[in-house]
């Protein structure tokens, strides 16, 4: 019993809950089962989005960099992944070994990509890396669109072998507990907390003896190695990957998530990264033609109001008045035992004469002071 | 020699609008020490503005009109969305600022519609020189990029809000001591670069008569990747980055192997810049201090 009370539930409650979500929709296809394939591709979507805003939250979230490439790290994954997928075709089949292999691959060659960037721009001031990795996502973007047709199909995109479509998204939300299991167990290892170290003060961090541009590396690194992922698995949902999907705009829809969710806040990237990822697709079929821009500008909303409530020096005062904490509070607060609430004025409601009021004041006030470090407190009653 | 000619002249004028949108930039990034990605954006607003203000009838009316929009608009952009954040951590500042872009170009979409609008602002012909036939839309965009520049750098040289401007990109705190009002010269950093802005956006009608949501979008990236190559916060270095950047653009655009690339060129150049010098040709080294 003692050892299930000391287990912090807390940090558990994520993987729980995409498991269990996974195992139901799991046990439906698994007996037999057949999910409407619309539904199937939504789940795919989501777990990939899940996967992209997990990652980007590492950079953005734990390391205080901008990375505007996330689009790009992921493009590299979807065609090196469709890719290896075409090749291994013959020989694997269109088997779970052949994703695992291409998610690896994948994978990797993001991670490298992700080393040859980060050396460059993570050496200097982050407004660099922001550019830098645009940068890079156009020079990727560019890359493969001007490819030979042989190679990866150019400006028609590459076509890929679809692994059987029942089955993806349970290996997607696989995928999805692998990032959570790298990136929280990441962030609470001594290199995570060197990383948030090198967010909150980087010369603090420096002169503590932390190697800033180890740390930064290792961290852009893994983002980009789960972003590589998230490509492979977009290879495989969908039956083209073209260059024209992984723009400017991409990466900015996922820093949305991030920012959506808080900022260093994993459940929160996962819940918005869910969230916005459906609403996209509802949206898409509401607004149509020129109204699609709606939905640009609601990015933006969501990027500058949001920022600025969070970050502005002058809001401090209104933020600790009206933030979701202190609101959560005054809903709840009906609920409470109202003998446990603390202050004056919860005493009044409950106590029903005055004499009372004042027994229980003068017992309240000296115990609970006392309590906690002087062990004669008996002595008092 | 026509081709040589031809492709000077082209690049020259191409590297004036660059570094016209890169001096706004390097403004902006050495006074308020900010990356303002709705700069390029601004440039958009500036071309849709000459549209609107076109129906005037009156070309000069239209760009004065543009211009001082494009200038409030900026004031209004560092009044409502980046001047709260003064003091926060930088990626805030940074991620509001692609906040403010992605509106710019969203509401330009919504007002104007996603397709390209076509303005003609003035036909300037085409006249002989040397025997080479050369636009003069060019040569007019080449002098005033140039009289724009030399302009700018007496301004911040001779004049007193000029050298307040310099002070405060060496030390905000001190200047502030001095009693420079800084909130003020950042606004005014942000006026001059918004206006610069809308000039390019100008130049850009001049060269390619047709104006999206999106036409700012890629000048704007170049425009700072031309701004790092000369050394952010450099004015001298905003320029020669802009030139040596059209230059490079305009000569890879006539080598039909490598022109699809010529974006990818560009980005590789920043990225080999940053590795070997990452302070640009021009800008000084400056050490972090606590």
């Amino acid at each position: 019993m003692n050892a299930l009370k000391n287990i912090r539930w807390r940090h558990y409650i994520n993987y729980i809950v995409i498991g269990i979500f996974t195992l139901v929709f799991a046990i439906i296809t698994l007996t037999g089962g057949r999910l409407d394939s619309s539904l199937l591709f939504m789940l795919e979507k989501v777990a990939i989005s899940i996967v992209l805003a997990v990652s980007l939250s590492i950079v953005v979230g734990f390391l205080g960099e901008l990375s505007l490439g996330h689009a790009g790290f992921m493009c590299v994954g979807a065609y090196i992944g469709g890719k290896v997928a075409a090749v291994l075709e013959p020989s694997l089949g269109n088997t779970a070994l052949n994703v695992l292999v291409c998610l690896v691959i994948g994978g990797v060659v993001a991670a490298l990509c992700g080393v040859i960037i980060g050396i460059p721009a993570l050496r200097l001031r982050g407004d660099y890396l922001a550019i830098v990795t645009l940068a890079f996502g156009e020079i990727v973007r560019s890359l493969f669109q001007n490819s030979s047709d042989e190679s990866f199909g150019g400006t028609i995109g590459l076509e890929t072998p679809r692994y059987t479509k029942q089955y993806l998204f349970i290996i997607a939300f696989l995928m999805v507990l692998l990032t959570l299991l790298v990136v929280q167990n990441f962030i609470r290892s001594k290199h995570g907390r060197a990383v948030t170290a090198i967010r909150d003060n980087e010369i603090a961090a420096r002169a503590s003896g932390i190697n800033v541009t180890k740390y930064k590396l290792l961290a852009f690194t893994i983002s980009a190695f789960f972003a590589g992922i998230a490509g492979v698995l977009y290879s495989f949902s969908n039956y083209r990957v073209q260059s024209a999907n992984f723009g400017y705009n991409y990466s900015i829809e996922i820093l949305v998530m991030v920012v959506l969710g808080g900022m260093g806040n994993i459940n929160g990237a996962i819940i918005s990264a869910a969230l916005i990822t459906y609403l996209d697709s509802k949206l898409a079929t509401v607004l149509t033609g020129d109204l699609a821009v709606l939905q640009n500008l609601i990015y933006a909303l969501i990027l500058i109001v949001i920022v600025i409530y969070n970050n502005a020096p002058g809001l401090k005062n209104f933020r600790d008045r009206y933030n979701l904490t202190v609101l959560l509070k005054k809903i709840f607060k009906h609920k409470e035992d109202p003998a446990r609430r603390t202050d004056d004025a919860a005493k009044w409601d409950v106590v029903p004469t005055k004499i009372e009021m004042n027994e229980i004041l003068s017992i309240d006030v000296k115990p609970q002071d006392l309590s906690s470090d002087k062990p004669t407190k008996g002595g008092d009653k | 020699m026509e081709l040589v000619l031809s492709t000077l002249v082209n690049s020259l004028s191409l590297g004036g609008i660059y570094a016209m949108i890169a001096l706004g930039y390097t403004m902006v990034y050495g006074i308020a020490k900010m990356l303002n990605f709705a700069h390029g954006d601004i440039i958009m607003v500036g071309a849709y503005a000459i549209y609107v203000f076109m129906a005037l009838n009156n070309p000069i009316l239209a760009i004065l009109l543009s211009v001082l929009f494009c200038l409030l608009l900026g004031i209004t952009i560092e009044r409502v969305a980046y001047r709260p954040l003064r003091g926060a951590s930088p990626l805030a500042v940074l991620i509001t600022a692609i906040g403010v872009s992605y509106l710019l170009q969203s509401l330009a979409q919504i007002v104007f519609g996603s397709a390209s609008k076509m303005v003609t602002v003035y036909e300037f012909g085409a006249i002989k020189i040397f025997g080479v036939t050369l636009q003069v839309s060019t040569l007019v965009t080449m002098a005033v990029a140039i009289v724009v520049m030399i302009a700018l750098t007496l301004f911040v040289k001779l004049t007193r809000t000029g050298r307040a401007m310099i002070a405060v990109s060496e030390d905000r705190g001190a200047a502030q001591l001095m009693g420079i009002n800084v909130n003020r010269i950042i606004t005014i950093t942000f006026a001059i670069g918004s206006s610069l802005a809308a000039l390019a956006g100008l130049f850009y009608l001049l060269k390619a008569p047709s104006v999206s949501s999106t036409l700012g979008a890629m000048p704007g990236i170049k425009a700072f990747t031309a701004a790092v190559i000369g050394g952010i916060g450099s004015i001298p270095g905003a320029m020669l980055g802009g030139l040596l950047l059209g230059f490079v653009e305009c000569v890879a655009t006539k080598i039909t192997a490598i022109a699809p690339y010529t974006d990818a060129i560009e980005f590789s150049i920043l990225i080999i810049i940053l590795l070997v010098r990452p302070t640009g040709f021009l800008g000084k080294k400056r050490r972090e201090k606590v």
